[in-house]
C-alpha cells in the first residue's frame, strides 16, 4: 500500500482504466462459450449438491460408450463406428468424423460414484452425479458468549 | 478442468449465417449440420448430424429441386441447476441442398435416431446407370 501511494498518478489511471475495460468484456457467467476441448462437447450444471454433465455424442450406439466415475473425476470413451459401405459407394462430401475418444473430466466437487446415473436420448448422453456426503459444506453455528 | 488423450474427432459448431436480412423468430441459435453425402448406384443418401433433436421435430422440405432441413431441438434447461461450464449450445439445425432433377421425389425416407438424421433418396428410373456388357466380336 505504501509503494502505491508513490507511484506516478498516470500508473494509478492506467489501472483504472484496466479494471474498467475488463468490467466490459465481463460476459455473464453461463453465456460463455468455450471452444471444445475434445471430443464430445460437454455442458456442465451444477446445483448446490448436484452435478448434470451433458456432452453431444451423435450417431453412437449407448453400448459403445464407456462411463467410469470415480469421486471426483469421470471418464468417457467409446466409438464412434463408420458405417461399413461396399466400393460402389461414391461420398459427394465427408464431414463427420468417425473414430475413438477418451475424455476426463475434473468434477467440481466429489461425488458419490454409486448414486451416478445415465441417460442417453437423441444423440445426448445425460449423467446425473449427487455430491458424496463427505464433501458437502457444513454450517457452523455461531454462539453468542 | 479437463484433459484430452485422444484427439480422433473434433467438433465445433457452425452457425447459420441468414442471407438477404432474414432473420429467425425463434430465440435458440441455429447450426450448420456436419453432413455426409454419398451416392450408390440406386440412391443418395445424406447423413446429418443432430443431437438434441427428436424423432419428431425434423422438417424436410423439397421445393423446386431445393432440399431444406430444419431440426429443431427438444433439450430443456435444467430447473434448479445453473450452467458452471459450456462448449456447446443446444440449437436448431438449418441447411440446404440443391439436389438433382435425377431425385424421385415421392420416394424419399428420412430416418432420425440417436441424433441422427438419415434421408434417402432413390433416384429415379432414368437416372441409374446401366451397364452396357462388352460383347466379344
Amino acid at each position: 500500500m505504501y509503494r502505491r501511494f508513490r507511484m506516478p498518478s498516470v500508473w494509478r489511471e492506467l489501472d483504472q482504466l484496466q479494471r474498467e475495460m475488463n468490467r466490459l468484456m465481463e460476459v455473464p457467467f453461463g453465456m460463455r462459450s468455450f471452444s471444445p476441448l475434445g471430443f464430445p462437447a460437454i455442458n456442465i450444471w451444477t446445483s448446490e449438491d448436484k452435478l448434470i454433465i451433458t456432452a453431444e455424442l451423435p450417431g453412437i450406439n449407448a453400448d459403445d460408450i464407456d462411463l467410469n466415475i470415480t469421486a471426483d473425476s469421470l471418464t468417457l470413451s467409446g466409438e464412434r463406428k463408420q458405417e461399413q459401405m461396399g466400393d460402389e459407394v461414391k461420398y459427394h462430401r465427408q464431414e463427420r468424423s468417425y473414430g475413438k475418444f477418451t475424455r476426463t473430466i475434473q468434477l467440481p466437487f466429489m461425488v458419490d460414484p454409486d448414486k451416478a446415473q445415465a441417460v442417453f436420448k437423441n444423440g445426448i448422453l445425460e449423467i446425473s452425479l449427487v455430491r458424496a456426503e463427505v464433501d458437502k459444506p457444513k454450517k457452523i453455528a455461531v454462539k453468542a458468549r | 478442468m479437463t484433459k484430452k488423450e485422444e484427439k480422433a474427432i473434433q467438433v465445433t459448431d457452425q452457425e447459420v449465417v441468414e442471407h438477404e436480412g432474414l432473420e429467425r423468430t425463434r430465440e435458440r441459435q441455429c447450426f450448420v449440420p456436419k453432413t455426409d453425402i454419398y451416392e450408390t448406384d440406386e440412391m443418395i443418401v445424406l447423413v446429418a448430424d443432430v443431437p438434441g433433436v427428436d424423432r419428431d421435430a425434423v422438417d424436410i422440405t423439397l421445393d423446386k429441386n431445393v432440399l431444406s432441413i430444419d431440426a429443431f431441438n427438444s433439450s430443456e434447461e435444467h430447473e434448479g441447476y445453473s450452467v458452471t461450464y459450456s462448449e456447446y449450445v443446444p440449437g436448431d439445425y438449418h441447411r440446404k441442398f440443391r439436389l438433382t432433377k435425377e431425385i424421385d421425389p415421392e420416394k424419399i425416407e428420412a430416418v432420425v435416431a440417436d441424433g441422427v438424421l438419415e434421408l434417402r433418396m432413390p433416384k429415379s428410373e432414368g437416372a441409374r446407370i446401366k451397364k452396357i456388357p462388352i460383347k466379344a466380336g
